[in-house]
């Protein structure tokens, strides 16, 4: 699961085009550097790494100069370009189920089109796969088919569940021990490089200063009105530190930047940017839970903000790493942090945790419901979604919805029901207010 | 005689008894079990492996919890899961809000996929007087690494279901326990041979129907049960069909029909060797009696257990082999992949698994079920085509 667009335009140019903030194109400048990294490998002789947004561990890799590349950020950019239609039916037809998840799809299906990437170029093959295994069934399997694939070198590495509220010694010992035992060892082995520990206690500095700003800029949105929106808009400021990004200098130069953009829209009162320029008058104020649609995702968040719906937190902003609860990773204790960052990414924290950070939110943000875009293929996220959403409204008292849609599979995403969902629901929050008026 | 002091009777009586087991949504052999002594407790599990050695040697029973089957009517379980999630976990939380597991003190969730996994969450909200664990093993096999975290998370079950006792479990206990699981392994084991040489003489429903007896007996009486019905399966004289063989694999989990199973051979097809219920052979070897027991569950877990899809095969050479060993060994000539639908880890991995036969050029079909599909033609039609296909092969 994962986030981090940018980068490219849908495939149909928009009738108008998108305003962007300048941190936006800051952004999609740093992406569209990555890719050609990438791209860019076989040439340079770059090593190159696949692993996950979810217990990605982007300070270890740099240690030993790879290039990070995350097969999820290339499905959600197959989605955005309307792309991934037609990879998951290309993997469907080569015998995978329509039933399981529609990123490994798109992802398979774009390699077996030539893996090309969105900036045009193929994205090149793995030296090596880091399985980093943290609150997602489908990352085992999706990197056993990519070892099928590219016979590479692969490290698995074993994220316990928090299925009890805590971390436990046990699973920081096992991770760290992994850590130190295997992952370490295989990247020096495929790397060349000798890991160093004061490197990666400076990234890991570097990662908590990005880290800091980024919560600013999220938990900006407690302001009224808000000026993010903490979903749509969210999806891009998470881009970089979930990405390639997290402990380098130009994730900390963007969240810095991104963050004095926010505080002086917060100085004017202003709400958030949309891509059809500054939201109108805030109406509604949101907690969303799950990914978002990433094949109509404009047309999706545009149902939002022309109904002066702005989304103040989600969970989703939250899957590559949970930092507004106080977690940073710590150059102290280096490897026990990286076992500490995964162990407590959003997949990976329990269903009663999960409804205490909604819930939380609802309170914590004045919001007024809950919001679940159900994904059809993510049996992470969405199993247990509508016990989540009871759960919550009987513990906030506010409503809360229920929408479905696919991330990147086109043929799930209903635009007339999901707006007939949305607007009922918006009608329900009147009525609740009207309630609450009326009781008063 | 036999072990369980009863009179030898035919495989039908055997059956027939396993059949009313099996029926029972109320769990009334299980219930009557508990009620029998003052104190005793029930752990209910989920597929695919829990050390039940723990439980039994805590005095209480594992109950293996599986679904509702077909017969099941599911009133309220669908209002906690949308369309295209698969059904296992609807019509367990039917049997729970049902009141049907009331008598269970716990309940353990292993770490199979991602439903059972947030499934152990919503058990957690919904019964909260219930002792919930949700059990995960390690995806690494060294012992310094996965091994020492899964002694750690046994020695965790087994304060946790002591403290529920209300003493601690000694290391006899759990010796003991060692052994009478082993033995109960090692008749399931004979079951699966004496299934796989003369699979006429035990079909793949009856076998099924035994071992799955054991989800809800005590193991003691379930090891004489499977003995019961191999010496009356061997007493008995059944005809040979000219059946194909085949692996049947991907039912590790949400349960295929009964019919579905019989359609199988009805269709032509002898079952000679499954993945169902996996826990009752998930460790692959007698786990020693002696020494640290936890220490020795965990090095079983570790080095001599079953290969299936929500396990991570660190070697790539391996994947998928012990499927290809499968067929050898049995002298299948052909794989059936019957996948819950919506189940991740059977249709992620079967890609992979298909591959892999393939190669070994052993033929297979695939096809998906619900716990609770009816209309067996299809998979009736597809699995006779695919017999006659064997057939007319072996023929060339
Ligand atoms: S199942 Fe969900 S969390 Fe896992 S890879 Fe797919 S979309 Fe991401
Ligand atoms: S049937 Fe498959 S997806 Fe469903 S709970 Fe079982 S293993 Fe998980």
């Amino acid at each position: 699961m994962s986030t981090q667009p940018l980068a490219a335009k849908p495939a149909k140019a928009p009738a108008k085009e998108a305003v962007k903030d300048a941190s936006m194109l800051k952004q999609k400048e740093m992406m569209a550097a990555h890719y050609d990294r990438l791209s860019a490998s076989p040439e340079t002789g770059e090593k190159v790494v696949c692993t996950f947004v979810p217990g990605n561990l982007n300070e270890l890799i740099m240690c030993f100069d790879l290039a990070n590349n995350l097969p999820e950020v290339n499905a959600i950019q197959s989605g955005l370009r309307r792309q991934s239609g037609a990879y998951v039916m290309e993997a469907e037809k080569a015998g995978h189920s329509e039933d399981v998840c529609t990123y490994v799809k798109s992802d398979v299906g774009m390699i077996a089109k030539g893996n090309i990437g969105p900036n045009g170029k193929k994205l090149p093959d793995p030296d090596l796969l880091l399985l980093s295994y943290t609150g997602c069934f489908t990352f085992m399997k999706w990197f056993e088919l990519l070892r099928e694939r590219y016979s590479c070198e692969t490290i698995m590495l074993h994220t316990p569940y928090v299925a009890d509220g805590k971390i436990t010694q046990n699973m920081v010992d096992y991770m760290v021990r992994q850590l130190k035992e295997e992952v370490i060892p295989t990247l020096e082995r495929v790397s060349g490089v000798k890991f160093d520990i004061d490197r990666l206690r400076e990234y890991l500095k570097q990662s908590a200063k990005a880290e800091d700003d980024l919560v600013k800029v999220l938990q900006s949105a407690m302001n009224k009105p808000s000026p993010i929106d903490g979903y749509f808009g969210g999806i891009y400021y998470i881009g970089p530190i979930f990405g390639a990004f997290r402990g380098t200098q130009d994730a900390i130069d963007y969240y810095r930047f991104l963050l004095e953009e926010v505080e002086e829209r917060v100085a004017k009162g202003l709400g958030p940017v949309t891509p059809d320029g500054d939201m109108g008058e805030e109406k509604y104020r949101l907690v969303v839970e799950g990914p978002p649609n990433y094949t109509s995702f404009r047309q999706f968040w545009k149902m939002f903000y022309d109904e002066g719906a702005v989304v103040v937190a989600s969970s989703y902003s939250k899957v590559g790493g949970v930092y507004d609860f106080g977690f940073r990773h710590d150059p102290e204790r280096p490897l026990e942090t990286l076992a500490e960052y995964c162990l407590g990414v959003y997949t990976n924290r329990s269903l009663p945790m999960r409804v205490d950070m909604l819930a939380s939110y609802i309170e914590d943000y004045e919001a007024d419901g809950l919001l679940i875009n159900s994904i059809k293929s993510c049996n992470s996220f969405s199993a247990g979604q509508l016990l989540i959403m009871r759960e919550v409204e009987k513990r906030t008292g506010k409503p809360a919805a229920f929408v479905e849609t696919d991330l990147v599979d086109p043929r799930y995403f209903s635009a007339a029901n999901v707006k007939n969902r949305l607007e009922s629901y918006f009608q329900m929050v009147d009525q609740k207010r009207a309630g609450v008026r009326s009781a008063a | 005689m036999t072990m369980s002091g009863t009179k030898v009777s035919g495989t039908k009586a055997i059956i027939e008894r396993c059949q009313s087991l099996f029926d029972d949504l109320h769990f009334t052999a299980a219930r009557e079990w508990k009620t029998a002594k003052s104190g005793r407790k029930v752990i209910g599990y989920m597929p695919i492996y829990v050390p039940r050695e723990i439980i039994h040697a805590a005095d209480m029973l594992p109950l293996g919890v599986l679904g509702g089957g077909d017969q099941l009517e599911v009133i309220h379980g669908d209002a906690y899961y949308q369309s295209y999630i698969c059904r296992i976990p609807r019509s367990t939380i039917e049997l729970g809000v049902s009141g049907r597991l009331d008598f269970v003190d716990g309940m353990m969730f292993p770490s199979i996929c991602d439903v059972i996994r947030n499934l152990s969450g919503m058990w957690k909200m919904m019964f909260p007087d219930v002792y919930v664990r949700y059990f995960d093993v390690p995806q690494n096999y060294a012992d310094d690494i996965g091994g020492s975290y899964y002694v750690g998370e046994l020695a965790e079950l087994r304060d946790d279901l002591g403290k529920l006792r209300g003493s601690p479990i000694t290391d006899d206990e759990l010796r003991n326990s060692i052994e009478v699981y082993n033995e109960n392994r090692k008749m399931v084991g004979e079951l699966y041979d004496f299934r796989a040489k003369t699979p006429w003489q035990a079909p793949a429903a009856e076998a099924y129907l035994v071992l799955r007896a054991g989800m809800v007996l005590p193991v003691e009486e379930h090891t004489a049960l499977i003995a019961d019905y191999l010496a009356a399966a061997k007493a008995e004289k059944r005809p040979m069909r000219d059946n194909c063989r085949i692996v049947l694999t991907s039912v590790f989990c949400e349960q295929p029909p009964l019919n579905l199973i019989k359609s199988l051979e009805l269709a032509g097809c002898y079952v000679v060797d499954d993945d169902l219920l996996l826990v009752t052979r998930w460790l692959t070897e007698d786990v020693p009696t002696d020494g640290d027991p936890i220490q020795n569950l965990a090095d079983a877990f570790l080095h001599h257990s079953e290969s299936t899809a929500a396990k991570y095969e660190p070697n790539q050479a391996e994947k998928g082999q012990y499927l290809v060993r499968a067929v050898k060994r049995t002298g299948a000539e052909g794989v059936i992949f019957a996948a819950p639908s919506f189940c991740d880890p059977a249709l992620l991995d079967r890609p992979m698994l298909q591959n892999v036969l393939s190669e070994a050029n052993i033929p297979y079909i695939a096809f998906k079920y619900a716990e609770n599909s009816g209309q067996m033609q299809p998979i009736r039609e597809q699995a006779g085509t695919f017999a006659d296909s064997i057939k007319l092969w072996s023929a060339a």
